[in-house]
């Protein structure tokens, strides 16, 4: 498709115009925010989340089922998806088994191409982490075929479980620890609120397109 | 709008400042985006050192362009990634129709890409019958109205939450007046997700695509990139080709500048990276996925060893804020896809002096562009080469429409200038008869433009030279 030379022509220009680019150039600096303990990054994880309107609730253990389940009776939330080959899925297949509440769990395992329209009606979705950034503060996603990466999107509501441990202190510390250039999946984010926009007259409004809900789950 | 009617530069401004809605909209707008950057970088050594990163990585890439693209092109297509090449606008919208023929697709929905604004991609496909699809919030807007963006951030920057209450009610069926920002955005929410639902493609631009991942970094806060990129089952994305960056490590730190200096945010609330289509188990995402990398004009701009600077731009926007003269005119009056300082260096650029040179007026050198740009470009210092390549006295000037200023009358007027400053006698003449004359100036041609809002000068009857003599003040 397109032109067949206009690679070769587009190249051929380049090559060319590169010569007039000095020799030398300053190699950039290394920019790496400050270093925190483990401790400093978890707080400033849960400080700079709460700043940008997520929900933070801290969680021993086993804990954030109970806690899910709080939230959404709470909140009247009808109807949660969630990728059932996960850990965190079989932990809520097993949980709903023994006691449903009035929130009904929606495993999604099918295609999109299948699973588009009923996903657009659900309210509440709910994912696991690769872990969270303090310097900003963000969660890091990497969907899964178990876990897709609309899950964190369409539904209203998004629940997500990040571990304590797995908190990075800044983005370019995550590339390293998680060797993110050679590991990442199809697609890789971080997700640092809930969806926003301030096109209106700068007021900051959330919700937009994406979640207006972003409820994390720090387990501890 | 943009470039379908004659370009004409001074009318534009008269008119932006003469609307005072528009005026004040922009000063609250600038003023609080200013203020947010500001904030957040807060501290200026740490600020500068940022910067200093930011520009190296960016000016490093320009000294690796081509061997970096060639890298990425590899890399993508290891993803699964189809890649093609446009050298110009024509070229990449024919690119975008051909995907959507294959696929027997009509419609589209569009993540914010500037590029596409480059190539008028909207009204090239709305000619062929396709329906192109706005979803950030500004751009909505401003679509339902039939308007171009007036900021490379905020493109509906110029309007305020009436007019944006009027455009819903006016265009939209079934919706009325109210200026209820949440309500708003609920109208908006439900039509756009509908079209997500049912979209057959979606478009978006690049901010980074890190060559040695082949991997294609969006910056976004509404969640409407990542719709368009996941949603669809195609996904078509563009970039001008100096969008690339060598390696994942390079991210981060321009990251921070483009989302602080933009919107002085420490992040955005997405950051999403793409790395190919769906792969064999996913269950969702687009099953394929095209990039299509621009030239229109770029590799001749690297050419150039001053001007190749402002390929390191990141697009923030924050030039145009900080911009005395974009705040007072609006983004509108350049008439241009790129508006504010930026736009004044690239606009003739890419379109040539001929077409574009009156932007290069559109500056006071007050230097506060500079002094913001995240990645140090010396834009003033390249709009005083533009003027000066725009009457290109000394025929050295390499751009299109160089030289398309010079007139004969004012080159008449400087070589009369140089020899009443060069012959002594003709010198002494004039100053005797400037000053004589000097009360009774005609206001006529620019003299006339000066003091419609300034005192007119009057000479003195006595020179300076005549003063210094007399005060025993020699020179040789
Ligand atoms: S020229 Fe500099 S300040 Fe202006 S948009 Fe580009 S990067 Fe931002």
């Amino acid at each position: 498709m397109g032109k067949p030379n206009s690679r070769e022509n587009i190249f051929s220009r380049l090559n060319k115009a590169v010569r007039t680019v000095p020799a030398w150039y300053p190699d950039p600096s290394p920019w790496e925010p400050a270093r925190l303990t483990p401790k400093e990054r978890i707080s400033q994880f849960k400080e700079l989340m709460t700043a940008g309107r997520s929900e933070v609730y801290p969680v021993k253990g086993d804990e954030w089922v109970a806690q899910l389940k709080k939230i959404l009776h709470e909140r009247r939330i009808n109807t949660l998806t969630y990728g059932p080959e996960t850990e965190i899925g079989k932990v809520l297949a097993t949980e709903w088994e023994t006691n449903d509440g009035s929130t009904r769990l929606i495993p999604w395992n099918n295609t999109i191409e299948t699973f588009r329209d009923e996903l657009f009606k659900i309210d509440a979705g709910i994912t696991s982490t690769m872990g969270g950034i303090a310097d900003g503060a963000a969660l890091i996603l990497w969907p899964t075929p178990e876990e897709p990466r609309l899950l964190s999107l369409v539904p209203p509501v998004h629940f997500a479980l990040v571990r304590a441990d797995k908190i990075f202190a800044s983005f370019t510390e995550a590339i390293k620890k998680l060797d993110w250039a050679k590991k990442a999946p199809t697609n890789s984010l971080l997700i640092s609120g809930p969806s926003r926009t301030a096109d209106i007259e700068m007021i900051l409004q959330f919700g937009v397109h994406g979640p207006t809900d972003l409820i994390v789950l720090v387990v501890e | 709008m943009d470039n379908q009617s004659k370009f004409n530069f001074k009318h534009n401004v008269e008119k932006g400042l003469a609307d005072s809605e528009l005026r004040s909209n922009l000063k609250f707008a600038t003023n609080t985006l200013r203020a947010k950057r500001k904030a957040l970088f807060a501290d200026p050594e740490e600020t500068h050192a940022l910067r200093e990163t930011g520009r190296n990585i960016k000016a490093r890439v320009l000294s690796r362009l081509p061997k970096l693209l060639g890298k990425l092109e590899k890399n993508c297509i290891r993803n699964g990634i189809r890649v093609h090449w446009a050298e110009t606008t024509d070229e990449a919208n024919q690119l975008v129709l051909e995907i959507m023929d294959k696929h027997g697709a009509a419609k589209m929905v569009k993540g914010k890409s500037m590029v596409s604004e480059e190539m008028h991609l909207n009204s090239f496909l709305e000619k062929k019958g396709k329906t192109p699809l706005e979803t950030d919030l500004g751009e909505f807007i401003i679509q339902l109205n039939n308007e171009p963006p007036s900021h490379i951030i905020v493109p509906a920057v110029h309007k305020n939450r009436r007019q944006i209450a009027r455009i819903f009610a006016d265009k939209i069926p079934g919706a009325t007046y109210t200026e209820d920002v949440d309500t708003l955005l609920k109208t908006a929410r439900k039509i756009l997700r509908e079209h997500y639902r049912t979209a057959h493609i979606g478009l978006s631009g690049v901010n980074f695509a890190v060559a040695e991942t082949g991997t294609l970094c969006l910056v976004e806060n509404e969640g409407n990139g990542r719709m368009c990129t996941t949603v669809p089952p195609v996904h078509v994305a563009l970039m001008g080709l100096e969008k690339v960056v060598e390696k994942l490590e390079d991210v981060p730190p321009l990251y921070r500048l483009l989302c602080g200096s933009a919107t002085g945010q420490r992040i955005t609330t997405y950051f999403n990276m793409i790395t190919g289509p769906r792969k064999k188990g996913e269950r969702d995402g687009p099953t394929e996925v095209h990039l299509i990398i621009l030239d229109n004009g770029r590799s001749k701009i690297l050419a150039d060893g001053q001007l190749q600077e402002t390929l390191r731009c990141i697009r923030c926007g924050t030039c145009l804020n900080h911009c005395p003269v974009y705040t007072r005119i609006g983004g509108h009056a350049y008439q241009s896809t790129y508006p504010g300082p930026i736009g004044t260096i690239l606009m003739p650029q890419l379109e040539g002096l001929d077409k574009k040179g009156a932007l290069v007026t559109a500056s006071s050198l007050c230097n506060a562009c500079e002094e913001v740009c995240p990645v140090m470009i010396p834009i003033p210092e390249l709009i005083r080469r533009l003027r000066n390549e725009h009457w290109d006295m000394d025929k050295k000037g390499v751009l299109k429409g160089r030289g398309s200023k010079k007139s004969i009358l004012e080159a008449l007027v400087w070589k009369t200038w140089k020899f009443t400053c060069t012959i002594p006698w003709i010198n002494r003449i004039q100053l005797k008869l400037m000053g004589l004359s000097g009360g009774f100036l005609p206001e006529i041609g620019p003299l006339k433009a000066w003091t419609s809002v300034r005192t007119k000068p009057v000479f003195s009857k006595k020179s300076l030279k005549d003063l210094a003599k007399k005060e025993g003040i020699r020179h040789g």
